[in-house]
């Protein structure tokens, strides 16, 4: 017996431009059935443009489209197994809410859509507003209206093009348990467009990170988080502290390298740089990951940890943790994140400390990259 | 210890009461002009009308009010084919204009892109001259022995509008068909216009999310685009009808005796009769009939729904 494929998405060298622009460079992705796979990058780096052309809203410059074994590349949206999740959910205001739901089904023909629709609005907590007319629902209403309007077709792809970009952070967060909670429960491939990488990262089994019409980085939310492959993936996703280093010797499974004044150890494995003797490699270690300790206590840091001396430029108390930023000779603006479990009251700005960290937890990238790749963007999506 | 305490609930302060007197009477004051025009221009000639419609006497001496109701069903039994017909072409007017307006309004709001703003002021360039002389242009267009005549002739759509009685004698002008083609000429941006409007303001992800859930082309006009243009249907053919049923200049210059329109009744009676009572009564009958038929129309289209 071979195992249900129906629903796998598989785009092969698909790319878009528009006139001189290129919107998404040749495209290689396979989207396994049931997954739930998210596409995350910043507002115009071509992730919805690839949301559009598996619905069939756009038509690819190059390349194909796959749903299954089903090449779809040239059918128009309402013959291709598949619904989408609108931004701004484009409900259709002069029906209301049962028959914006039920709108899918009519089309194809279905006669009593009754017993369907209604169960489909209990899925989404609605039976009540059936006969409502979608202005008459709330922003989060809205939004499940809009879901169950695309589910009740049981696509075998659901596309969610940003559909919780116009709630408000709490109603955000659980809705994002709701749609996990409803994927897990119909088992259909969903693919979600976000910028939001928090939202990318509670959700989806898989993430691809987007930049500039390419995919940067795919993986599960946490190898992408603890072994970026790229600047923009490190610091898009999460904070990450980069330090430019050179390599200077190899031993064993390490990778030694000089920084600054001092040395830092690197897992050869958690490289994704060459690295030839006297060659450039960028060093990350996430801002948690560090360990604060006052400089007069440097002698109780156990010895195989990697160490960076400096100076508190600044610290903000927020609750769970203290956020520090630290002024170091490597890297100007170290950022460590420490959890309020024994706070050292001599850590204050203008003291001097000890960074140190497990050599694990350091990932090394190329050097020839932008450093501050990926930062800007996350500031904008928060203006 | 820091304590916190309930503030006591706050006294309403004097100056925080928002309607000072000047302030309350302004919106007031603004309606004046308007109200002034409509007193004046509206509600005066229309009781001035109505009295003029009970009155009886001649011209010589003088007329008075008698109550003389009779006038009205005198006019009604006398011009009533006169009422049918304007009914008749003002419908057929407007249904052509729909006809031919929604396809051109559905062009410029979804198709024309760069070229938008250039059709619309070819839908709006006619307005730059008189309508009388538009009118009377389309007598050349439709004289006897002009291209539309003989064009029509040798295709033989003349033997069939003659057998259907919209023209006769081998001639297009002084027959219902140049009136009725009159009227939807001059009324056509009349319709077009808020066809448009209402068709653009539609947004285009609502036929994007009918096509993602199986609709048609076809289907997704159906179902949303045209449902959505209603508010514009309605106001489009009132905006035709009405007018369109009252006109007289399409009917006197392009038509004949045989498609006098209540509106040429109305112009004889009032200029050249100077039967002004029942010119009056024929009048207000107009407008009773316009009004019932529009209620009735907007009922049933129950555009109120379409926000």
């Amino acid at each position: 017996m071979t195992t249900d494929n129906s629903g796998d998405v598989r785009l092969s060298g698909i790319s878009k431009t528009y006139g001189s622009f290129t919107a998404v460079h040749p495209l290689e992705l396979t989207v396994p059935q049931g997954s739930f796979f998210a596409l995350l990058g910043a507002s115009g780096c071509g992730k919805t443009t690839t949301l559009r052309m598996i619905a069939g809203l756009e038509e690819p410059s190059s390349g194909t489209v796959h749903l299954g074994d089903q090449e779809v590349t040239h059918l128009p949206p309402y013959k291709r197994p598949v619904n989408t999740v609108f931004q701004s959910y484009a409900l259709f205001p002069h029906l209301d809410i049962f028959e914006n739901v039920a709108f899918g089904l009519r089309r194809r023909g279905i006669k009593s859509v009754k017993k369907q629709v209604e169960d489909m609005l209990e899925l989404v907590q609605l039976g009540e507003q059936a006969r409502k007319k979608p202005h008459q629902l709330s922003g989060g209403q809205q939004q499940r209206v809009a879901v169950a309007r695309a589910l009740i077709n049981t696509p075998k792809v659901l596309l969610l093009d940003e559909p919780l970009g116009a709630l408000d952070l709490k109603l955000r967060r659980q809705m994002q348990l709701e749609l996990k909670r409803i994927q897990t429960e119909v088992g259909i491939t969903f693919i979600h467009v976000t910028h939001d990488q928090e939202e990318a990262m509670t959700m989806a089994d898989t993430v691809a990170v987007m930049n500039a019409g390419r995919v940067e980085q795919l993986g599960s939310p946490t190898d992408l988080y603890e072994n970026p492959n790229t600047t923009f993936v490190a610091n898009f996703l999460g904070t990450s502290n980069l330090i430019e280093a050179e390599v200077d010797s190899k031993s064993g499974d390490d990778i030694v390298l000089r920084a600054g004044g001092g040395k830092l150890v690197l897992p050869e494995s958690r490289c994704g740089a060459p690295t030839t003797t006297g060659g450039k490699v960028l060093v990350g270690v996430r801002p948690e990951k560090i360990s604060l300790t006052h400089a007069d206590d440097a002698g109780e840091i156990a010895e195989n940890r990697n160490r960076i001396t400096g100076k508190i430029a600044d610290s903000s108390f927020i609750g769970v943790s203290t956020q520090y930023v630290i002024d170091s000779p490597v890297c100007p603006e170290f950022e460590v994140y420490a959890q309020n479990i024994d706070r050292d009251a001599r850590l204050v700005p203008g003291a001097e400390v000890v960074l140190h960290w497990n050599p694990a937890h350091t990932f090394g990238l190329d050097a020839a990259q932008d450093i501050d790749a990926g930062v800007a963007e996350v500031e904008e999506e928060a203006a | 210890m820091a304590t916190v305490t309930e503030a006591p609930p706050l006294a309403p302060t004097p100056e925080k009461k928002p309607p000072r007197k000047r302030g309350r009477w302004t919106p007031y004051w603004l309606l004046l002009p308007g109200l002034l025009w409509l007193i004046v221009f509206f509600a005066l000639p229309m009781i001035y009308q109505g009295s003029t419609s009970v009155q009886t006497g001649s011209l010589e001496e003088g007329y008075k009010v008698t109550w003389h109701f009779s006038t009205y069903w005198d006019a009604l039994s006398e011009y009533w084919p006169q009422f049918l017909r304007s009914i008749l072409y003002a419908g057929s007017a407007t249904i052509l204009c729909l006809i031919l307006g929604y396809p051109l309004a559905y062009l410029i709001a979804f198709r024309a892109g760069r070229w938008r703003n250039l059709v619309m002021v070819l839908v709006i360039a006619p307005f730059f001259t008189s309508f009388l002389i538009r009118t009377l242009a389309w007598k050349t267009i439709l004289a006897d022995s002009g291209p539309v005549v003989s064009t029509l002739n040798s295709l033989h759509i003349l033997d069939v509008t003659n057998a259907l009685g919209w023209t006769a004698g081998d001639r297009v002008l002084a027959t219902p068909l140049a009136v009725v083609c009159g009227l939807t000429y001059n009324f056509l941006p009349f319709m077009i216009l808020p066809l448009y409007t209402s068709l653009e303001r539609i947004d285009g992800r609502l036929h994007e999310a009918a096509g993602d859930l199986y609709a048609k082309p076809w289907t997704t006009f159906r179902k949303v685009t045209f449902p959505l243009s209603m508010p514009g249907v309605v106001s489009g053919t009132l905006l035709t009808f009405i007018p369109a049923a009252g006109d007289f200049v399409n009917a006197e210059l392009l038509g004949s005796t045989d498609t006098r329109m209540i509106g040429n009744v109305i112009q004889t009676q009032f200029l050249r009769i100077l039967d002004y009572p029942t010119a009056a009564a024929l009048s207000f009958i107009l407008m009773a009939a316009i009004l019932f038929m529009v209620t009735i129309y907007i009922r049933r289209a129950g555009t109120e729904d379409l926000v």
